[in-house]
């Protein structure tokens, strides 16, 4: 096959519009920024404040006055208090397979390593190798911002934006409606 | 004047009568047009014949009608290609739920017509298994992802081979360097032969001259993609050049929930789409057409 060519550039009479004019840069990047998802600091209560906002409780206002009992409990059935009715559909894993038992307000890594509940991706990672990976690449998960690094900053979203640690599945929802001029079942032209 | 009113002066007075009738009614179409097109758009050079300062005088004409027509000041600017970018996109299978949110954005950031809820993009649904698009359904109205299908956004593939281009009889619509396809919509006399020749469906037509609230009006635009296009013409997704040319994402990536997109510059070996291409085995629709897509599909495996 003949290669085909971009058109031909002597097209535009003004040869000065082929481009834009961008300076050249100083060869620096803006930064790509991991959102850092609330739940990860705290829990969102049913209580509302007098202005109707959700009542949001950190970790540490609990977890840092009471003493942890010296047991997690292996099933969320027999959580108590704030994480009562807690929804648990990941796989067989207990509490203290993501939590540490020693701090409740960290997790700990399967190293035995404990770390903050906000370095939770790299606890995601140990077993998902290839959506992290994807997620290096920017080939899973949203983001906003640029392509462009040079030009602008890039925002992540984390693992937990997308997915609920104690019940990853990506939820199941009505979508957008369809354009009205789809026929039902057959692909169409516009 | 001293005929005498005769048969004859009768039939001449009638004829001319009916020939002014006649004259002026076929004249009424010049007369409408001018409601909708002004001297300034009768007379306006092709794009690529515009020198700098005349882009820019026929960018506030733009930006005044607009004003006057749908009250709502907005700016239209003339963003050209960075050198040594080509852009590519690629879409993941595995991820894409079906949601339609990136035909939402579409439909808000390029300023689509409201009533008709136009997009450039239209979410196939698949069966499992099956990889002939004619097959998807578009309509599909219940909740996603369903058992046994999976979900294919499709937009402009910009390819490279583009067959839409070729078949214009104006040179209205043609493929940019860092290869985005464009149409100057006031150069475009609507014959639409490109929308059939184009296997994705990707193209659309104006049926009517779009309506918009000024209120939803996206007033970030520019000449080549999101501003409010006339009655009469063809458009198409521009990727939307107004933002990636100056480093943005694209909309509809933006507003993917699943994060199933990926843009970049293929020519930027660090890019993340690169690192998809090089990676993952992408595929493009109806390569046996020799269009040579610039938007790839891959699934997970």
């Amino acid at each position: 096959m003949l290669p085909v060519a971009c058109e031909d550039p002597a097209g535009y009479a003004d040869r000065s519009r082929r481009f834009a004019d961008v300076p050249a840069g100083d060869g620096s990047r803006h930064a790509i920024t991991v959102h850092r998802p609330a739940s990860l600091s705290g829990i969102v209560g049913t209580e509302q404040t007098p202005q109707g906002q959700p009542v949001e409780v950190s970790c540490a206002t609990c977890h840092e006055v009471l003493r942890p009992p010296p047991e997690l409990p292996t099933s969320a059935r027999t959580l108590g208090g704030p994480h009562s009715g807690l929804r648990f559909e990941h796989g067989s894993n207990e509490c203290r397979s993501c939590h540490d038992p020693e701090r409740y307000d960290r997790l700990r890594l399967a190293s035995g390593e404990s770390v903050p509940m906000t370095d939770a991706l790299r606890l995601c990672a140990q077993c998902h190798g290839t959506q992290h990976r994807d997620w290096l690449h920017g080939a899973h998960g949203g983001m906003n911002g640029h392509w462009d690094l040079t030009r602008g900053p890039r925002l992540r979203n984390h693992c937990v934006d997308c997915h609920d640690p104690h019940a990853p599945a990506f939820p199941r929802f009505r979508p957008m409606p369809p354009p009205p001029d789809a026929p039902r079942r057959r692909a169409d032209h516009g | 004047m001293d005929e005498k009113p005769t048969r004859r002066v009768a039939l001449k007075v009638l004829g001319a009568t009916l020939g002014a009738a006649a004259f002026e009614r076929a004249l009424s179409p010049l007369r409408e047009l001018s409601e909708i097109t002004s001297v300034g758009d009768f007379m306006q050079k092709h794009y690529r014949e515009l020198s700098r300062d005349e882009m820019n005088a026929v960018l506030r004409r733009l930006e005044d009608e607009t004003q006057q027509r749908y009250g709502r000041e907005v700016t239209i600017r003339d963003v050209r290609p960075t050198e040594g970018v080509q852009f590519a996109y690629a879409l993941n299978l595995s991820v894409c739920i079906g949601c339609r949110r990136c035909v939402d954005a579409c439909h808000v950031e390029n300023n689509h017509d409201r009533p008709t809820h136009q997009s450039y993009i239209r979410v196939l649904e698949m069966t499992s298994g099956s990889m002939d698009m004619e097959q998807g359904n578009t309509g599909y109205d219940h909740t996603v992802p369903a058992e046994g299908k999976f979900y294919m956004p499709v937009q402009c593939q910009q390819c490279e081979n583009p067959p839409c281009t070729k078949v214009c009889p104006v040179e209205a619509t043609w493929q940019e360097p860092d290869g985005i396809v464009v149409v100057d919509y006031n150069w475009c006399i609507g014959c639409r032969y490109c929308e059939a020749a184009c296997p994705y469906h990707a193209r659309r037509f104006n049926w009517h001259k779009p309506e918009i609230p000024a209120a939803e009006i996206n007033p970030d635009q520019s000449y080549l993609s999101n501003r409010i296009r006339p009655q009469g013409v063809v458009e198409k997704c521009t990727f939307c050049l107004h933002r990636t040319r100056e480093g943005r994402l694209p909309a509809c990536l933006e507003a993917c929930p699943t994060g199933a997109r990926v843009f970049g510059n293929v020519l930027d070996p660090n890019s993340d789409i690169r690192w998809v291409l090089e990676n993952k085995r992408v595929f493009v629709l109806k390569e046996e057409l020799g269009t040579r897509p610039r938007f790839f599909y891959f699934f997970d495996v």
